[in-house]
């Protein structure tokens, strides 16, 4: 392979514009941090400004992973963030009533409980839209309004405080210097990946995103794919729950994951999985995360006015879906790579094997 | 001798998409009032020449004009107000939409900026009228079988150029395989048309694999082969024989040796046995029994319900009445599942809307079905995967042979052989084949054919849906007739059975 060619093939693979996009937020951070990407150990624990992108990022990482398996369905889960909200304020207000909280047991039986709650709303969310045909952003609107309200019920519509050190681990705790929801995020990716790869389910999924009625008569059993798919975001987003309530020892059912489904459909959208359904990547969609969580930062650390904050973050969510776009990249960049590629003009149409043209008339 | 000025001229066509050289310096060109055919194999560039003309891809090299004008189209809107009307192979219209609204749509008529309805619908109605079709064009499209639909798409490219609006009017028409699921009268239909926009001047450019009917309608032929040109003649000038050894570069004597390969005559016991199987709007009541190793050909017009039959015995759509048993076992046929688990594959006529996951890999498709069997949890190890599939792409011939290749990248012919490798890989015990052969070339319709005799002589059974009779003569046992809906007769196949015997009794309704 020449050099020009392997350069092709890179800018060609779909995780480049992500990537690139990525490295060039955390590149604009540098001026105005100079030891932005500099790690240093304190007390045993690594800390800078990368490893907290990635521990703030956590809980969007692990929503968008589910989401981007429901949207490869061509499907979408409005509810995730109700999910969070619910799975919290579940385990939280069950810890709480606990005599001791740090009781191994009772921590793990309330992380039981959350996380069944969470699977139980993919569950219904997955009936309505495989069994019963609603169109998945009206199915899962359902959750989305009332789990809000399924939350403050339960937290009595106030703010619930915990304190459990064990649970505090999830979301705060750290584990091998590092923090212990970047584990918790690599199984999960982990667990996916092998899911979808190994297994044949990645296969059948993007098969019934990408034709439907042609999965139907190939013998795909598209409900159940679909039901499983639901179940599984909705425990990503359980999981994810269970890191934001523990981060802050505390269950708000009115805040905790608000407007988190939009960054994890923008993160699944960066990572360059089509919302129509069909192909998809994790990998993608991990990168894409941690893209919308750099942005986060960035806004930040670089100053942005608060009122201008969301402008901002549009502004760059557009610039990444055009940069992703074929249509756009060939007529920004087109004239310049038209010249570079097709030099051998076809005004020689190789001589060797050209064939006599005959022409009667 | 005074040369007429060609009304389009192409000239040194470059096209190259990753990995491919689609077209490598083709030049063709189209005079006023001539039918032009543009022959060559699947994958020879046929489409890809049209798609380039018309905007749909961008030129990589060489020129195109049109009236003595350089043009280059961004867009096939582009290309329609220049003069160029399209039917693209694939039928792309919106199933949702009704006929009329499909024929009208980008130009609907309007006054004051408000869509005429009564009028786009009276002149739809006009329009399909003219080419002879019995459609209400209220409906939605998506309640028309794919014949329809595609004279739909002709339809709406004959009426873009003389609808009363002004425009330029169409110069040039492009037809690529317009009658691939057309029956003989339809394609009788089409022709009156074309001739007669022949006689007005307008230029038509014509893809067809039948050569019959290249030979009917043409004046003027060009011939591709791999991308490149091979060839600008006359029709006259040159035979068939000496048209297929232009596309193919060989000579070819399949098509006889087929007919020596009698059908074998001794059919197993009965393997399906479907006793009043109906469905209401879809086909009424019908007893059939197919047998192990039989081929059953069904034969009969537009719309006689021979796809709703055959989507009956898979399970596609849920009948109304009847009951199903494969080898003595009744099968509750609610579903494709319970079908497939009985043994039974069926290939749609439909590739694009029913077959194909376009943005899945070749071998992704063609393990489709032998995967969603095995259910998620049990993939298909990947040693022995890849080896099926290798072996299917080399037996179908699939070009490129690349089972990494976006299957919505392959030429139409190419999707139809991944289509049919995926059902084939299943080993079923009945193969319904639903005009497998649309969109393919003569020598793989051959090969294709030659398939079907070996497999029913291997035990597997198989009903044969065709529009071409003879098709379907030469290869089927037993031939079901269907007419409005109904199965009207079955006739064991014998040297009495012959093309017009079987028109016949479509046409009476009966068998004498
Ligand atoms: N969008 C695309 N991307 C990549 N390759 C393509 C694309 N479209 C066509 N090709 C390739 O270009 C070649 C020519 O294809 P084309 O569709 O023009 O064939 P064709 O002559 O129309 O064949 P058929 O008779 O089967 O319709 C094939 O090798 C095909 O795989
Ligand atoms: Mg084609």
């Amino acid at each position: 392979m020449t050099t020009t060619s392997r350069w092709r093939a890179l800018t060609h693979h779909h995780l480049f514009w992500p990537v690139a996009v990525l490295i060039a937020l955390l590149l604009v951070n540098v001026p105005f941090t100079p030891d932005f990407f500099s790690i240093r150990m304190t007390d045993g624990h690594l800390y800078g400004s990368l490893v907290s992108i990635v521990l703030f990022g956590s809980p969007l990482i692990l929503v968008a992973v589910g989401m981007t398996l429901v949207i490869a369905t061509g499907g979408i889960d409005l509810s995730v963030g109700a999910v969070v909200a619910i799975t919290g304020a579940l385990t939280c207000s069950y810890i709480s009533d606990q005599a001791d909280q740090n009781a191994l047991s009772g921590v793990f039986l309330a992380l039981g409980i959350g996380l069944v709650a969470a699977v139980l709303c993919g569950l219904w969310n997955g009936f309505l839209v495989a069994r019963m045909g609603i169109q998945p952003i009206i199915a899962t609107l359902i959750i989305m309004v009332a789990g809000r309200g399924v939350a403050q019920l339960i937290t009595d519509g106030q703010i619930i405080t915990i304190n459990s050190e064990p649970y505090k681990l999830i979301g705060g705790g750290y584990w091998l210097t590092l923090p212990f929801s970047i584990f918790v995020v690599a199984a999960v990716v982990a667990v996916t990946v092998a899911l979808t790869r190994r297994t044949a389910l990645g296969l059948l999924v993007e098969s019934v995103g990408g034709n439907a009625e042609a999965s139907r008569l190939v013998g795909i059993r598209s409900v159940r794919i679909k039901i499983m798919v639901y179940m599984f975001c909705a425990l990503c987003a359980g999981i994810a729950g269970l890191m934001i309530s523990s981060n802050t020892s505390a269950a708000d059912g009115n805040n905790a994951g608000l407007w988190i489904e939009l960054d994890a459909i923008l993160a699944v959208v960066i990572g360059g999985t089509s919302l129509l359904g069909g192909r998809f990547s994790i990998g993608g969609t991990v990168i894409g995360a941690l893209v919308i969580q750099t942005l986060t930062t960035t806004i930040y650390t670089i100053g942005v006015p608060t009122q201008t904050n969301l402008v901002f973050k549009a502004v760059v969510v557009i610039v990444v879906c055009l940069l992703q776009s074929p249509k756009f990249r060939a007529k920004v960049f087109g004239a310049k790579g038209r010249a570079g590629t097709s030099a051998p003009a076809p005004a020689a149409p190789a001589a060797d094997a050209a064939p006599k043209m005959e022409v009667s008339r | 001798m005074a040369e007429p000025q060609p009304v389009l001229e192409m000239t040194g066509i470059v096209k190259e998409f990753p990995g491919v050289r689609a077209l490598s310096g083709v030049d063709f060109r189209l005079f006023p009032g001539e039918i032009h055919a543009l022959m060559g194999e699947n994958g020879a560039g046929k489409s890809t020449l049209i798609k380039v003309l018309t905007g749909v891809y961008s030129l990589d090299g060489g020129t195109i004009t049109l009236d003595g004008k350089s043009v280059r189209f961004g867009s096939p809107l582009q290309a329609q107000h220049a003069g160029i009307s399209t039917v693209y192979q694939e039928v792309n219209l919106c199933p949702n939409l009704s006929v009329a609204e499909n024929i009208f749509i980008g130009r609907e008529p309007t006054r004051a900026g408000r869509i005429q309805w009564k009028q786009m619908r009276k002149e739809a109605a006009e329009l399909v009228d003219r080419l002879g079709l019995d459609i209400d064009v209220t409906a939605p499209l998506s309640s028309y079988p794919l014949a329809v639909q595609q004279l739909v798409a002709i339809v709406r490219s004959v009426g873009t150029g003389d609808s009363d609006g002004e425009g330029s009017g169409t110069k040039v028409l492009v037809l690529d395989e317009p009658t691939s699921s057309l029956d003989r009268d339809e394609v009788l239909e089409l022709f009156r048309l074309m001739r007669r926009l022949r006689d007005e001047g307008v230029a038509i450019l014509f893809v067809s694999h039948f050569l019959d009917q290249i030979y009917e309608i043409c004046d003027r032929m060009t011939v591709l082969r791999n991308g490149t040109l091979v060839g600008e003649h006359m029709v006259r000038d040159l035979d068939q024989v000496g048209l297929i050894e232009l596309m193919i570069g060989k000579a070819l004597d399949q098509l006889e040796e087929l007919h020596e390969h009698q059908l074998r005559s001794d059919v197993g016991e009965t393997l399906v046995k479907a006793e009043g199987l109906g469905r209401t709007g879809g086909i009424a009541p019908f007893d059939l029994e197919i047998n192990k190793g039989e081929v059953i050909g069904l034969a009969g017009l537009l719309g006689s319900g021979r796809t709703e039959l055959a989507r009956l015995l898979f399970g596609a759509d849920q009948p109304d009445s009847g009951t199903v048993t494969v080898g003595g076992k009744q099968v509750s046929m609610s579903a494709p599942n319970d079908a497939i688990g009985a043994g039974i594959a069926f290939c749609s006529e439909n590739r694009k809307t029913e077959g194909l996951v376009p943005d899945l890999t070749v071998r992704e498709n063609i393990i489709l079905a032998l995967q969603a069997a095995r259910g998620w949890t049990r993939p298909i190890p990947a040693s022995q995967r890849d080896e099926l599939v290798a072996k299917y792409i080399k037996a179908l011939d699939i070009r490129p042979a690349n089972p990494e290749a976006r299957v919505g990248q392959l030429s139409g012919g190419n999707q139809q052989k991944v289509l049919l490798a995926r059902w084939l890989i299943t080993q079923p015990q009945l193969l319904i084949l639903d005009e497998p052969t649309r969109g393919i070339d003569i020598g793989a319709k051959a090969e294709i054919q030659k398939l079907v005799v070996s497999l029913s002589e291997d035990g597997m059974s198989v009903l044969y849906i065709a529009a071409e009779l003879e098709e379907v003569l030469r290869l089927s046992h037993t031939i079901g007739v269907l007419r409005d809906r109904k199965l009207v007769a079955q006739l064991t196949n014998g040297p009495e059975i012959t093309t017009s015997k079987i028109l016949e009794t479509i046409a009476s309704g009966e068998h004498q």
